[in-house]
């Protein structure tokens, strides 16, 4: 508590005039940092490449970074005092763990869009690997057969997880159950649920028994690779979705119970509309998260260079383990092939994302225009 | 569904019985959300049994030794397999993982909650959602043919001049990319949405009845961060590094690009070399006969590993949570 209370009397007789400042920051403030951080660039820039030997630019920024706090420090306290620059020093760390947050992204991003499109052609969205030799340059053939198959895949998934998750978190939000807390638990446990494991459960459940009996259904195909898919994406969707039907106001609820309705119409005519575009979010949300799972597919659809429509039967590939095959090559043309799958996997990420935002704008957007209807009517 | 308006002279209606068992419609709702809430308890069984079911054979060949062999070779004459090489090295790189994204994550939650002003906030929230979604097969490409050689003369430098701190020790001209340290550091940023996110929520749930006190009493942010956010949020913390820990002791995809994947028990972090049971499962993915067997083994300790890790999180966090409703 140092820091809020100074010792209450002792310092305002001793500086009567001078007001504490404890949080504005003025012009002065911004000048006197951006000259710290050039100055220990510089200091940097000067001890370790003209005196020492810098062991890489990381080590640059590690050493600037840890000068440039020093100085921060000790012109603040200087200025304005010990209180004023150690909460100086504490926004500008707080700031750079903000920072820490954003630039591992943009660096992912700008390597991968750097490394792939140059290597993207629109051909890659019509054809398969069928006619291509592994020597070839990475612009021949293309990935339709993954983007085929993430798709199918993806949206059978779907199939399952919609109905499924939706049920499970009406049940946690609109029953009064007795199992609902143990159900609770074991979706957030499951949510951690290594997705590898997925893989795995679905090999030892069904494709191993099926193996042994020579099914056809029950190998290595895009459904089995839906059922792993569904593993991983139900408990995600169901706590995305529970959080939203949360938010639903009781009001609403009470109010269409005390108008004699049951409690399945409530949830059918009250509470889903409601819910409507946060529901729908957080699917788009569930999709984006398991476009890019590869761990599930590897003991499942495991993968083909040819163009497999049917996911019943067959291996089939999907970008994800496009990807990870061909960036484990040591052919440099498999190798950007790879990459422009990545590209391409990260766009489709990213569309659902933006989908995923306009949907959830709307919800805000049409609020007042509801109200005003209600009003006029 | 009838409602009858009392018209002016007449005797009000009758008082109608309220009757307040469950309809049948609603049986059937509660029926069928109970099903559906029941699926994944039974899911989470399911998984459990099948994984022990094909690991038997395996774990009735090695026994207990299992849990206590480093090296895993199924394929010769006498087989000699364990988890214990594996284990050890999951561990390393979610400990180094949790090391290197708890402070960030506190840092970047403490800018969301109390320094960002409120359109900032939404984007960096989003933003943290948008990480989120980020596949771990992008980040283990981007670590391994990005990261890991830009890293590599950090570490060298490390090891050459601070060998006299076990942590940083390596061999002679030992080679230094595939190292658990860039696996951790790599798994370190999959790690961190969830633990932002953990934390960012508990963090936002400080009263703000006891910052604007503390701002009041003329101190400064810091001042109030360190009073009144972060004792408050310190079981959020927690909660959210256990959480954190059970992603990265998962983490497949990034490790098996990063690491050897050759179990063994490694002591010396910034050098190349282990494997984690994710990242050799994904590794060998195809693999048969008895060698199956010792994978679904070692999948299925994984999986009693991240479920007993998660489970004591989130503990930790609604524990944590219970109190956050009193508001002085």
């Amino acid at each position: 508590m140092a820091t809020l209370l100074d010792k209450p009397v002792a310092p305002a007789r001793r500086v009567p005039k001078a007001k504490r400042r404890t949080a504005v920051s003025t012009p002065e403030d911004r000048l006197v940092t951006l000259g710290c951080a050039a100055s220990a660039s510089l200091l940097t820039w000067f001890v370790l490449h003209l005196l020492l030997d810098s062991p890489g630019w990381l080590a640059d920024l590690v050493v600037a970074y840890a000068i440039f706090l020093g100085m921060l420090y000790l012109v603040f306290r200087d200025r304005l005092g010990k209180l004023a620059a150690m909460d100086r020093l504490v926004t500008t760390i707080v700031f750079t763990g903000a920072l820490g947050l954003l630039l591992p992204l943009l660096f992912l991003l700008v390597y991968i869009v750097v490394k792939g499109a140059p290597h993207l052609r629109l051909d890659f969205f019509v054809e398969d690997q069928s006619a291509v030799s592994p020597v070839d340059p990475s612009t021949e053939g293309g990935g339709l057969h993954a983007i085929i198959g993430t798709l199918e895949q993806t949206a059978m998934a779907l199939l399952f997880v919609v109905p499924l998750g939706l049920l499970t978190a009406i049940f946690l939000n609109e029953t009064r159950s007795r199992l609902r807390k143990p159900v609770r638990v074991f979706v957030d446990a499951m949510s951690g649920l290594p997705s590898i494991v997925a893989g795995l459960f679905v090999y030892a459940a069904l494709i191993i028994p099926g193996a042994v009996r020579g099914s056809s259904f029950f190998n290595y195909s895009g459904f089995m690779a839906c059922i792993a898919l569904t593993v991983v994406m139900l408990p995600t969707v169901t706590r995305t979705v529970d959080v939203v039907l949360r938010l639903v106001p009781d009001g609403l609820r009470e109010a269409s119970l005390a108008l004699g309705a049951s409690r399945a119409r409530t949830v059918w005519s009250v509470v889903l509309p409601t819910a409507r575009t946060g529901v729908t979010t957080a699917i788009i949300l569930g999709i984006a998260r398991v476009v890019g799972e590869t761990a599930p597919l590897l003991f499942t659809a495991a993968g083909s260079t040819l163009l497999n429509l049917n996911p019943f039967a067959g291996q089939q590939e999907a970008l994800p383990l496009f990807v990870y095959r061909y960036v484990q090559t040591s052919v440099e043309a498999q190798r950007e092939r790879g990459y422009v799958g990545a590209l391409v996997l990260i766009i489709i990420i990213f569309v659902l994302f933006a989908v995923a935002r306009i949907v959830g704008r709307n919800r805000t957007a049409r609020k007042p225009r509801r109200t005003r209807t209600r009003e006029s009517s | 569904m009838t409602i009858t308006t009392a018209r002016a002279g007449e005797p009000p209606p009758a008082r109608r019985p309220i009757d307040d068992a469950p309809s049948r419609v609603d049986k059937v709702f509660r029926r069928v959300t109970t099903g559906g809430g029941i699926t994944v308890l039974v899911l989470l069984v399911v998984i459990g049994f099948f994984l022990t079911l094909q690991s038997a054979p395996a774990l009735r060949y090695a026994g207990f030794g299992f849990f206590s062999t480093v090296e895993f070779n199924t394929t010769a004459d006498s087989p000699v397999f364990g988890v214990l090489g594996m284990l050890t090295g999951t561990i390393t790189v979610a400990l180094i993982a949790v090391f290197i994204a708890v402070p960030i994550s506190v840092l970047a939650a403490l800018f969301i909650t109390d320094y960002a002003g409120t359109r900032l906030r939404g984007l960096l929230t989003g933003l943290v959602d948008l990480l989120a979604a980020i596949p771990s097969l992008l980040y283990g490409l981007w670590g391994f043919s990005f990261l890991a050689p830009q890293v590599e003369p950090v570490t060298a430098w490390l090891s050459r001049n601070f060998s006299w701190i076990p942590l940083f020790a390596t061999k002679e001209n030992a080679t230094l990319t595939q190292s658990m340290f860039v696996a951790g550091l790599v798994v370190s940023l999959m790690v961190l949405p969830i633990t932002t996110s953990i934390i960012r929520e508990v963090f936002a749930q400080t009263p703000p009845g006891e910052k604007e006190a503390a701002l009041a009493l003329g101190g400064t942010r810091w001042g109030m961060v360190r009073s009144v956010v972060l004792p408050f949020g310190r079981g959020g913390i927690v909660g959210g590094a256990m959480l954190g820990l059970g992603r990265a002791l998962g983490e497949t995809i990034a490790v098996s690009l990063l690491l050897p994947q050759l179990p063994s028990i490694v002591t010396h972090v910034l050098e190349s070399g282990g494997a984690t049971i994710s990242g050799f499962i994904a590794h060998n993915a195809g693999i048969s006969g008895l060698g199956l067997n010792a994978m679904m083994a070692a999948g299925l300790v994984l999986f009693l590993f991240t479920l007993a890790t998660n489970f004591s999180a989130s503990i930790i966090i609604s524990r944590s949570r219970s109190g956050a409703g009193v508001d002085a």
